[in-house]
């Protein structure tokens, strides 16, 4: 499976999570265990982005975790955004419009700002 | 014409082997426009995780039939999958609420068949003896399809 990701911790507390592949059912798992350990292990509030330009594909399941990440963040009183988008991987947040609720930044810049703001 | 048999383990980790031969049997008609080749990986996608999520609810170590029929003359693809899970009832499945709602953020589950629905050009789901089907056709191209909902029964 064509799948990994990385994570990268910045000196004031930022998470940067890069996700490369497909993720689906098989996979999501995996990106579902790194937020949740990120979210209750890491700093406090916690404040992650996910860079999904190496994102070839993803399904309603990558949505799930992605919202679900959200909603434990928020609980926490952290800030989770998303960065970089193929147009294939955005269409889906597009027609499900869980990007009203998670918007992608079009660069990776704009959505640090965001997550710090 | 181009009609291809597909039977995997319902598994997770076959679901994606299972989406690149559906896209790749479609792109044998070089006319299927890439974009909707991407509309039809994804919402086939849809169609074997949902069976191999009700595979899992079943405890059952099942399989999944897939089946692709390239219809030249109809410039489309009619992908059905089956399972045999048991049954399922899609009007059970709760309406997932508006993006604006505060509840929204609940529903990490739910959203396979909204995409299925809004990314093929039929829909269809029906409960079988064993299990249930789904079946999708995708045109090859927005031009090629019928018009919005012409013949495009909801299941």
């Amino acid at each position: 499976m064509d799948f990994d990701l990385d994570v990268a911790t910045h000196a004031d507390g930022v998470s940067v999570v890069t996700v490369l592949g497909e993720v689906d059912v098989a996979t999501a798992p995996a990106l579902r265990q790194e937020l949740l350990r990120l979210i209750t292990e890491g700093v406090s509030p916690p404040r992650v982005v996910v860079d999904m330009a190496g994102v070839d594909f993803l399904d309603s399941t990558g949505l799930g975790v992605l919202l679900g990440g959200l909603k434990r963040v928020r609980a926490k009183d952290g800030s989770l955004v998303l960065a970089r988008a193929e147009p294939q991987v955005r269409k889906v947040f597009e027609i499900t419009r869980v990007i009203e609720i998670l918007p992608i930044h079009d660069d990776l810049d704009a959505a640090l700002d965001a997550v710090r703001a | 014409m181009g009609e291809i048999e597909l039977e995997i383990p319902a598994r997770p980790e076959y679901v994606s082997l299972a989406r690149q031969v559906v896209a790749a049997a479609a792109a044998v008609e070089p006319r299927f426009r890439a974009e909707r080749i991407d509309d039809l990986r994804l919402a086939v996608s849809e169609a074997i995780t949902n069976a191999v999520e009700a595979h899992a609810e079943a405890l059952g170590e099942g399989r999944i039939w897939i089946r692709c029929h390239l219809e030249v003359a109809g410039d489309c693809i009619r992908v059905e999958v089956h399972d045999s899970a048991g049954g399922f009832d899609p009007d059970a499945v709760p309406s997932v609420p508006e993006p604006d709602d505060p509840s929204r953020l609940g529903f990490e589950h739910g959203l396979g068949i909204p995409i299925m629905r809004e990314l093929a050009d039929e829909t269809q789901i029906r409960a079988t003896d064993s299990g249930t089907m789904v079946e999708l056709v995708v045109y090859r191209s927005a031009s090629a399809a019928p018009g919005p909902d012409d013949g495009a029964p909801v299941a």
